[in-house]
C-alpha cells in the first residue's frame, strides 16, 4: 500500500470555468476536497471609493461594470437609492420601462449563466443556443440607450429616453446575402416594442429547447442532483438570497415581498426548489426566465397603451430638454448646474435592495447634503454565495467544485467590486 | 410609519432599551444605534427571540465618519480671483475627528416577519475595535474581513480575520478618508532589476468637482429630524 497524503493544489485565477478571476487554494484528499480557500479581490476597483469622489449621476456608469452581464439591474438599485433619499419618484411610465428592462436582464443574466455553467460541466451546445436569444437582448440594449451592455440607462427620476419609434437593422454587407438580410431584418421593421415582443413570443420556444438538451439529459443529471446541497436553515445563516435562497426551498422575492417600481402589478409566480442542490437551482432558474418573458409581455402591453413622459420635469434633478436651452435662461442654468455640479441630496441614510438576477443586490448610501455620497455600499448578491463556496464544496469532487462555481452563478465585477 | 413597523420599534424598546438609541430618519427605514458593549447581546436576542427572528445578516459596512458634513469649498464669500475648478484639499485628518469616527452599520432581514433593520455601532478607539458576530451569523466571515481589509477595524472574537479584497502584501486601510484616492503607490516592472517594484506615485491628486453642501430650503423640513452629525 502506498502512503497517501493530502495535496494542497491551486485552482485559477486563470482557469475558465473560475468565471473571471477566482482564485482557490484547495486542500485535496485524494479526488475529494477536504477544504477551500477563496482568495478574491483580484478585479477589486473601490469602485464605492470612487463614488465618494464623484457626484451623484457620475456614478451610474459604474454600476453596469459590477454585476456586467446584468447592468441595468445594478443601475436600478443605485437609482433607488438616490430617488429615496430625494423623496421623488419617476413617472408610471419609466417605473413601467424600468421593470420590462430589468426582466429582460434577467433573461439575459440566466442565458449566460446557462450556457456558462452547461459549457462548465460538459454541455457545448446549450451555449451556443443561449448566446443566440441573448444576441436579441443587447440589440434591445443597444436600441434603447446606445451602448450594448454599459447602457448607464436609469436616471434619478425616470430614464434617459423613451424607447425609440424605430430597430435599427443590419446594413448591407458583401458577407451577408439579401435573403439573409431579409431574414434578420424582418423583426426589426416597427418599433423597439415590437421586435421586444416578437421576442417574447419566440422565447418560451428556446427555453423549451433548453429543457430538451438539459433538463431529463442522463448526464447533466448526474453532474448536479444532490450535489451542493445546502438546507434552508444554512441558507438562511450564509446570507443567500434569489434563485441560491429559493433553490433550498425558501420562498422569498423581493419583487414580491418587498414591491418597488410597478411589480406590484405584475403577475406572476416564483419558482421554488425542494432539495436546494445543483440540479433545484438550475430549474428555479429556467422557470424565472419563463416568468421573466411573462413580466415583460405584461410591460409591453401597459406601455402601448399609456404613452406619457419617462423622467420628471425637475430640473434640479433631471436635465432640461435641448429645445429648451435654446431660448430659456432658467434651462440653461439649470443644465449647466446640473452638468457641472450636480445636485446636493439631502443628509440621511437609505438601503435600497432590488431583485437582481443573481439575488439582493443593495445599495446602502449615506449623504451628509453634499453634492457627492458620503459612502455608498454595495450589497453584492455573489459576494454572500462566494463566502459559502468552502462550507458547499467539503467532500465533493474535485470535478464537482466546478459545477458548484456554475450553479453559484459568481460575476467578478460585483464580488470583487 | 406602518403598522408592522410600529409594532417593531415598540418590542425593540421593550427588549434591549439599555443598549439602543433610535436613530431618526427621513425614509421609512428603522435604524437604531448599539452601543458597543451590547452587540452581541442584542444581535443574539435578535436572531433568536420570538418577535424579531431576523435570521439574515444581508450586508456589514464600515463607515469612516472624518469629514462628515464638511465641504471643500465655502461659497459664503467672493473670492478675489474667481472660483476655479481646482481645489486645494485639505486632508480630512487636518480638520479632525477623533471621537465616534469609526461605525459598523449591520442590515438585518426577517424571512419570516417580511421585517428589515439597522444597527449601527461605533468602535471603541484606536485601534478601533468591536465584537465579532461570525458565530451568529456564518455570512458576517467574510464581511467583516472586508470591514478589516479596507476600514482597520478590528473584530473581536473572529475566526479568520485576513484581508480579502486588497493585494497580497498592501499596507494600510484604503477606505479610510484619509487615504488618497489615487493611493500610495504605484507597480511597474523594472527591466533592469527584472521583477515588478512599487514607487510612490507619481499622479498629483486633483478633485475635478469639490464636494459642495448647498442649503436647499426644499429639503429643509425634511432634514430637521436627521442630526446633524451622524
Amino acid at each position: 500500500m502506498p502512503e497517501i497524503q493530502n495535496f494542497t493544489m491551486n485552482f485559477g485565477p486563470q482557469h475558465p470555468a473560475a468565471h473571471g478571476v477566482l482564485r482557490l487554494v484547495l486542500e485535496m484528499d485524494g479526488e475529494v476536497i477536504t477544504k477551500a480557500d477563496p482568495h478574491i479581490g483580484l478585479l477589486h476597483r473601490a469602485t464605492e471609493k470612487l463614488a465618494e469622489s464623484k457626484p451623484y449621476n457620475q456614478s451610474i456608469g459604474y454600476m453596469d461594470r459590477l454585476d456586467y452581464v446584468s447592468m441595468m439591474c445594478n443601475e436600478h438599485a443605485y437609482v433607488l437609492a438616490i430617488e429615496k433619499l430625494l423623496g421623488i419618484e419617476p413617472p408610471l411610465r419609466a417605473q413601467y420601462i424600468r421593470v420590462m428592462f430589468d426582466e429582460l436582464t434577467r433573461i439575459t443574466n440566466h442565458l449566460l449563466w446557462l450556457g456558462a455553467h452547461g459549457l462548465d460541466i460538459g454541455a457545448m451546445t446549450v451555449f451556443l443556443y443561449c448566446f443566440r436569444e441573448r444576441e436579441d437582448i443587447m440589440d434591445m440594449y443597444e436600441a434603447v440607450s446606445g451602448a450594448r451592455m454599459h447602457a448607464t440607462y436609469y436616471r434619478p427620476g425616470g430614464v434617459y429616453r423613451d424607447l425609440p419609434e424605430c430597430m435599427p437593422q443590419y446594413q448591407k454587407s458583401r458577407f451577408r446575402s439579401k435573403g439573409d438580410m431579409r431574414r434578420i431584418n424582418q423583426a426589426r421593421q416597427g418599433s423597439l416594442l415590437d421586435f421586444i415582443e416578437d421576442f417574447t413570443e419566440r422565447f418560451p420556444g428556446c427555453v423549451d429547447e433548453y429543457e430538451v438538451l438539459l433538463t431529463d439529459n442522463r448526464i447533466w443529471k448526474q453532474r448536479t442532483v444532490g450535489i451542493g446541497v445546502v438546507t434552508p436553515e444554512r441558507a438562511l445563516q450564509l446570507g443567500f438570497s434569489g434563485p441560491m435562497l429559493r433553490g433550498s426551498g425558501i420562498e422569498w422575492d423581493l419583487r414580491k415581498k418587498r414591491p418597488y417600481a410597478a411589480y406590484e402589478q405584475m403577475d406572476f409566480d416564483i419558482p421554488v426548489g425542494v432539495n436546494g442542490d445543483c440540479y433545484d437551482r438550475y430549474l428555479v432558474r429556467i422557470e424565472e426566465m419563463r416568468q421573466s418573458n411573462h413580466i415583460v409581455r405584461q410591460c409591453i402591453n401597459w406601455l402601448r397603451k399609456n404613452p406619457g413622459p419617462v423622467s420628471l420635469e425637475d430640473h434640479k434633478v433631471t436635465p432640461p430638454r435641448r429645445e429648451q436651452m435654446k431660448s430659456d435662461m432658467e434651462s440653461l442654468i439649470h443644465h449647466f448646474k446640473y452638468m457641472t455640479e450636480g445636485y446636493g441630496v439631502p443628509a440621511g441614510e437609505v438601503y435600497a435592495a432590488i431583485e437582481h438576477p443573481k439575488g439582493e443586490f443593495g445599495i446602502y448610501m449615506i449623504s451628509d447634503g453634499a453634492n457627492k455620497p458620503f459612502r455608498v455600499k454595495i450589497r453584492a448578491a455573489g459576494f454572500a454565495h462566494l463566502a459559502a463556496l468552502d462550507e458547499m464544496v467539503r467532500g465533493h469532487m474535485l470535478a464537482d467544485l466546478v459545477a458548484i462555481i456554475g450553479t453559484q452563478d459568481i460575476v467578478f465585477g460585483e464580488v470583487d467590486r | 410609519m406602518s403598522v408592522t413597523t410600529d409594532k417593531l420599534v415598540a418590542d425593540m424598546e421593550a427588549r434591549f432599551s439599555n443598549a439602543l438609541k433610535r436613530v431618526p430618519s427621513r425614509v421609512d427605514q428603522l435604524t437604531y444605534e448599539v452601543s458597543t458593549a451590547g452587540l452581541r447581546e442584542v444581535c443574539r436576542g435578535l436572531r433568536d427571540l420570538e418577535p424579531f427572528h431576523f435570521e439574515q445578516l444581508m450586508d456589514v459596512c464600515g463607515v469612516d465618519y472624518l469629514g462628515y458634513g464638511e465641504a471643500d469649498w465655502q461659497t459664503e464669500d467672493a473670492t478675489r480671483t474667481g472660483f476655479s475648478r481646482g481645489v486645494d484639499r485639505h486632508p480630512p485628518q487636518a480638520r479632525g475627528r477623533t471621537q465616534r469616527r469609526f461605525a459598523v452599520v449591520y442590515h438585518l432581514l426577517s424571512v419570516r416577519h417580511n421585517q428589515r433593520l439597522r444597527l449601527r455601532a461605533f468602535c471603541a478607539d484606536e485601534p478601533p475595535m468591536l465584537d465579532s458576530v461570525a458565530d451568529i451569523w456564518a455570512s458576517a466571515n467574510w464581511y467583516e474581513r472586508e470591514v478589516f481589509d479596507l476600514y482597520g477595524i478590528l473584530f473581536n472574537g473572529h475566526p479568520d480575520l485576513r484581508r480579502i479584497l486588497t493585494d497580497y502584501g498592501f499596507t494600510g486601510h484604503p477606505f479610510r478618508k484619509d487615504f488618497p484616492l489615487s493611493g500610495n503607490v504605484e507597480v511597474r516592472y523594472d527591466p533592469e532589476k527584472k521583477r515588478v517594484i512599487y514607487e510612490p506615485v507619481s499622479i498629483e491628486p486633483r478633485v475635478l468637482v469639490p464636494r459642495v453642501i448647498r442649503h436647499d430650503p426644499r429639503y429643509e423640513e425634511a432634514c430637521k429630524q436627521v442630526p446633524k452629525n451622524a
